[in-house]
């Protein structure tokens, strides 16, 4: 499978045409997939906060949004606007470090995963080889900054948001990496790309979420959790903690936090569609398709045709995944911080548990449908 | 030099540092909260360490078990006691001290001797197994490693049993030390209160 776009060679060809060297044509590409990685997130974050407002609003039969721009598509950039200039206030006995770095660490490992996320077989910033387990050791930093800023907030209802999300996050962790681990199993391989590649073989039908429709369930639940979305958002209850580790947050800083918790929610939708829904394949192979019009795979306006439905799919699929999660948002109630314990310490964890167990179990018994 | 070795090389130098300073940091700031944190910090950056060796999977690994459990359980600790008390003076602190830096300096003196007596053979880029070390360390864990590795698992139960066993404190009707039946009922810290009286 080594076809494909390859758009860094042919920029650093492109710039070795004017007599540059390799490296520094290397250092002019490499801050490029990055900045593109990252205005799509948060072109990303403002698209879901503008879907977050109209379809509450459908589900309360409200209008929402109306003013700003068509269908109030430019609300979002106002409530940045708003958010970049109001006042930057640090509570006078609350610690300043502390109270300043709690949302960066909150917001830099989110958006460090991005580096993993792939919209093609060559669209992603590092096909690093540890790929998904990066991103769950990287989701392990985040309880630190809510702990941090819960403490340096000086306040008792930021302290026990903080406590909170420590907690969830370390207890929905572990049935998450299981069910990763399940999908590793059957790929032989931790990249996001191999990941993707062994789904592709015969479009929606070779898709992880028929062989694995327990791991999908527990990982949307467990992701979920981890985003701190409305099934499961305690650290930020409104009626008992007024907003958990956020209370005392204003300004740019408060804005970090949101942008953290939007941009995870997006990165955990494309990582369901990149795990369990065959990523950016369509859901009858492109190649297929190629091969029944007689058309060359390999020529550069067909390859340049199937990236583009590549990033339209994986985007698709995340958004749609989006959809679920703004909907249960405002369908479902809270769950009480003991009954999310619960689900999390005794059901995900051993469903999980016994889930990687039978995936092991077929793997051996099936290689040519578990094995990869 | 290429730039690909003055980044590594600045890479190195800044990693150590933040390193060495974060460790001193941890022993001898006085707020426990603070040293928490840069405990973190310091475990971040050998994760970093670790990448520049090539060993991503170990690093990713370091992340995982050291920032994200270990780190994060010091700081819960230290959060759900966080109590605001002035150390007690200890009275025998002159030789307590002394002894602790004479422990601190045999374990140096036995690092900087094996340090010097080992032949820290450098392998060429081209012998480093790099992304294959995923695959590497898990054939040991499961061959020649499987021994110590079941065993750590034992030693991990019964630090759980004895954590529960302190913590769910009706199992236990007596201290352990003194003897004193124990007082079952919720701690609650001693607060001041919210509103000052106007009369």
């Amino acid at each position: 499978m080594e076809y494909g776009l390859d758009l860094e060679y042919s920029f650093n060809e492109f710039l070795k045409g004017f007599g540059l060297s390799s490296e520094i044509a290397h250092i002019i590409w490499l801050p490029l997939p990055m900045l593109l990685v990252l205005v799509a997130a948060v072109v990303g974050v403002l698209v879901t906060v503008w879907l977050e407002r109209k379809i509450s609003a459908a589900a309360q039969q409200r209008i929402g949004p109306e003013y700003a721009g068509a269908l109030g598509v430019l609300q979002p950039i106002a409530d940045g606007l708003k958010l970049l200039v109001k006042e930057d206030i640090i509570p006078a006995k609350a610690d300043g470090i502390l109270f300043t770095a709690g949302p960066i660490l909150v917001l830099v490992p989110v958006i460090l995963s991005w580096l993993i996320v792939p919209f093609g077989q060559n669209l992603l910033i590092s096909n690093v080889g540890i790929g998904i387990f990066l991103w769950i050791a990287l989701s392990s930093i985040q309880p630190i900054g809510l702990l941090m800023s819960g403490y340096a907030s000086n306040n008792k209802y930021s302290l026990l948001g903080g406590l909170r999300a420590a907690a969830q996050s370390i207890s929905y962790e572990i049935p998450l990496a299981l069910s990763v681990l399940a999908i590793v199993l059957m790929t032989n391989s931790l990249s996001t790309v191999d990941i993707v590649n062994q789904q592709s073989g015969a479009g929606i039908l070779s898709w992880n979420i028929w062989r694995q429709p327990v791991g999908f369930i527990v990982f949307w639940i467990c992701a979920l959790a981890e985003c701190e979305r409305l099934p499961f958002d305690l650290p930020e209850a409104e009626e008992e903690l007024v907003a958990g580790y956020q209370t005392e947050y204003a300004g740019m800083k408060f804005a970090l936090f949101y942008l953290g918790s939007y941009i995870n929610l997006i990165l955990s939708a494309l990582l369901v569609s990149i795990l369990y829904l065959g990523g950016w394949g369509f859901p009858v192979p492109v190649e297929l398709i190629a091969k029944f019009l007689n058309l060359p795979i390999n020529a550069p306006f067909i390859q340049v045709f199937t990236a583009s439905i590549g990033i339209v799919m994986t985007v698709l699929k995340a958004y749609l995944l989006v959809f679920i999660a703004i909907l249960l948002r405002w369908t479902t109630p809270r769950v009480r911080i003991d009954q999310l314990l619960d689900l999390g310490w005794k059901f995900l964890l051993p469903i999980s548990l016994a889930n990687l167990l039978i995936t092991a179990g077929l793997k051996l018994a099936f290689p040519q449908f578990f094995g990869g | 030099m290429s730039i690909a070795i003055t980044t590594q090389f600045i890479c190195f130098t800044v990693l150590s540092l933040v390193v060495i300073i974060g460790a001193l940091g941890v022993v001898l700031l006085e707020s426990i909260v603070y040293s928490a944190f840069l405990l973190g910090g310091v475990f971040m950056s050998v994760a970093g360490l670790y990448l520049l060796l090539n060993a991503s999977f170990v690093a990713a690994a370091q992340v995982l078990v050291y920032v994200g459990a270990v780190n994060v359980l010091i700081i819960f600790a230290i959060m759900l006691v966080n109590k605001k008390e002035d150390l007690k003076p200890i009275s025998d602190i002159k030789s307590r001290r002394v002894i602790s830096t004479s422990i601190c300096l045999t374990l140096l003196s036995l690092l900087i001797r094996v340090d010097l007596t080992n032949v820290w053979s450098l392998s060429s880029p081209e012998n480093s197994i790099g992304e294959e070390s995923t695959i590497r360390i898990g054939e040991h864990l499961f061959s020649d490693y499987l021994l110590p590795f079941e065993v750590a698992s034992v030693l991990l139960l019964m630090a759980m049993i004895g954590a529960i066993v302190l913590a769910r404190r009706d199992v236990m009707s007596k201290d352990i030390s003194t003897g004193l039946p124990v007082d079952q009922e919720l701690i609650e810290k001693s607060s001041e209160p919210l509103l000052t009286n106007k009369n």
